[in-house]
């Protein structure tokens, strides 16, 4: 019990904390809003080339909204000294970690996911193809938020932060994009995409199980 | 018969010496061995039926591919060292491979490039092997970045070792996704794995190609690995007396 109350604990409070700046949620949000929306204003109105390129333009949407709120993982808890603190808590920090990145995918993935349908709309999507699209959202989002934190913690305190985090970061979120949007294709071409999803799945128990451990490690690095 | 301590030489203050009398020897090294390597590439290797001299490129772009792979490997390996040993040595060495990796696949990916014009008349196509070494590439500018972004050195060094031990955890994973996403979508490729026989020669001009770039990197690695030392134990007693004078 002792487990799953520490995670829900740090969850918890960081979600109460995210509801009080409720425009950083927001932010976020309608920069994957507008990200998505530039793109038929680039790439012209066509709906067929548009419902096409849709689900590759919404991950990649999803990647950089990800990516914002990200700074702000530890950068708080870090100036106010709180992050030490909890380091130094008789409960795991690596759980604790996993609570902060959990509160983050539900502030920075799942509004990601919320609001699919309405861009799969715009960009032409029919129905099947939304619901695996948000699938494999799902899916693949609290990868980027687990391996997103590895890459904050590294960062954490150190000049150019944020611009660095994403150089870091980008590369490594490769797996999941092409995976992401790799089964939304295949689904549209008739293909079998239970592969994609399973490969997904394995990504996130992998990043579930490694990536709370490193940050911690990280952190404790930068707390030193 | 007793064994070497290399914990000896874990020592900034006893490595110095030693990287200095070795850097002499693997220069020569790469000296003869690039000669006789671009001597067999530009002389000994015949000219190739279907692609005519412009196949030459490939003794550097080769060993250049190997060699950026390889590095990061390296790097994985000190960095891993330096966590169970907690040796700051291991730390220096990863730092001082990082360029010489990005450099070798810059290289890869410009003679990759250089090459693929006149062969497939194109400069670049988003093949599995050339994306997987632009990432790689990638990976090689965010160590670069952090740490040089980070100005404490014990902080640079962890920091350091972490992300290149993710960072080679990730490259299988990248690998193969990348592959899958080739294959998904069948555009315009081009067949690299089909690689023709090749003529003795050409093998041999290539190891040798290689071996000298490794004797390079070790080289310049040990060279530049002085120059950590020298700037992170300039206030120490061994450098005054020793090395600076």
């Amino acid at each position: 019990m002792n487990l799953f109350s520490t995670i829900y604990c740090m969850a918890r409070r960081d979600l109460t904390l995210a509801l009080r700046h409720k425009t950083e949620i927001l932010t976020a949000l309608f920069f994957f809003v507008i990200v998505v929306n530039l793109l038929p204003l680039g790439v012209g109105p066509d709906p067929k080339l548009l419902s096409k390129i849709a689900p590759g333009v919404v991950w990649i949407g999803a990647l950089l909204a990800t990516l914002l709120g990200l700074p702000r993982l530890f950068a708080h808890d870090y100036q106010d000294g709180t992050l030490e603190q909890l380091s130094l808590s008789p409960r795991s920090f690596t759980l604790i970690v996993l609570g902060k990145i959990m509160a983050h995918w539900i502030v920075a993935g799942l509004p990601v996911v919320l609001i699919t349908p309405l861009l799969g709309i715009q960009f032409n999507l029919s129905g099947p193809i939304i619901g695996v699209l948000m699938l494999t959202l799902v899916l693949g989002t609290p990868v980027l938020s687990l391996i997103g934190a590895i890459g904050a913690a590294l960062t954490l305190g150190v000049r150019g932060g944020g611009v660095l985090l994403s150089l870091l970061i980008l590369p490594l979120y490769i797996p999941v994009l092409i995976f992401g949007a790799g089964a939304a294709e295949a689904y549209r071409a008739g293909l079998d995409m239970t592969g994609y999803l399973w490969l997904l799945a394995a990504l996130d128990l992998l990043a579930l199980f490694f990536a709370p451990w490193v940050s911690a490690i990280a952190l404790k690095v930068a707390l030193e | 018969m007793s064994m070497v301590n290399w914990f000896k030489y874990a020592s900034p203050a006893s490595f110095y010496p030693l990287a200095g009398k070795l850097i002499p020897f693997f220069s020569a090294i790469t000296a003869i061995l690039l000669a006789v390597g671009l001597w067999i590439s530009f002389f000994m290797a015949p000219t190739d039926f279907q692609q005519g001299e412009g196949y030459r490129i490939i003794f550097v772009h080769v060993p250049a591919s190997w060699m950026s792979m390889f590095i990061y490997c390296v790097m994985a390996f000190w960095s891993a060292l330096g966590f169970i040993l907690n040796t700051r040595l291991s730390g220096m060495m990863t730092q001082a491979l990082a360029p010489t990796g990005a450099m070798f696949a810059f290289l890869s990916l410009v003679t990759g490039s250089l090459w693929g014009k006149p062969m497939w008349g194109t400069w670049w196509v988003w093949d599995a092997r050339l994306t997987s070494q632009l990432i790689l590439f990638f990976l090689y500018l965010g160590f670069l970045a952090l740490t040089s972004a980070i100005d404490d050195p014990r902080r640079r060094d962890k920091a350091g070792a972490i992300l290149s031990l993710v960072g080679v955890v990730n490259i299988p994973i990248i690998y193969f996704s990348v592959i899958w996403w080739n294959t998904l979508h069948q555009g315009a490729t081009v067949s690299m794995t089909k690689a023709p026989t090749m003529a003795h020669t050409m093998l041999m001009g290539m190891l040798i190609m290689a071996l000298a770039f490794w004797g390079y990197t070790i080289a310049i690695v040990l060279k530049r690995v002085r120059c950590i030392i020298l700037e992170r134990e300039i206030a120490s007693e061994w450098v005054k007396k020793n090395a600076l004078e």
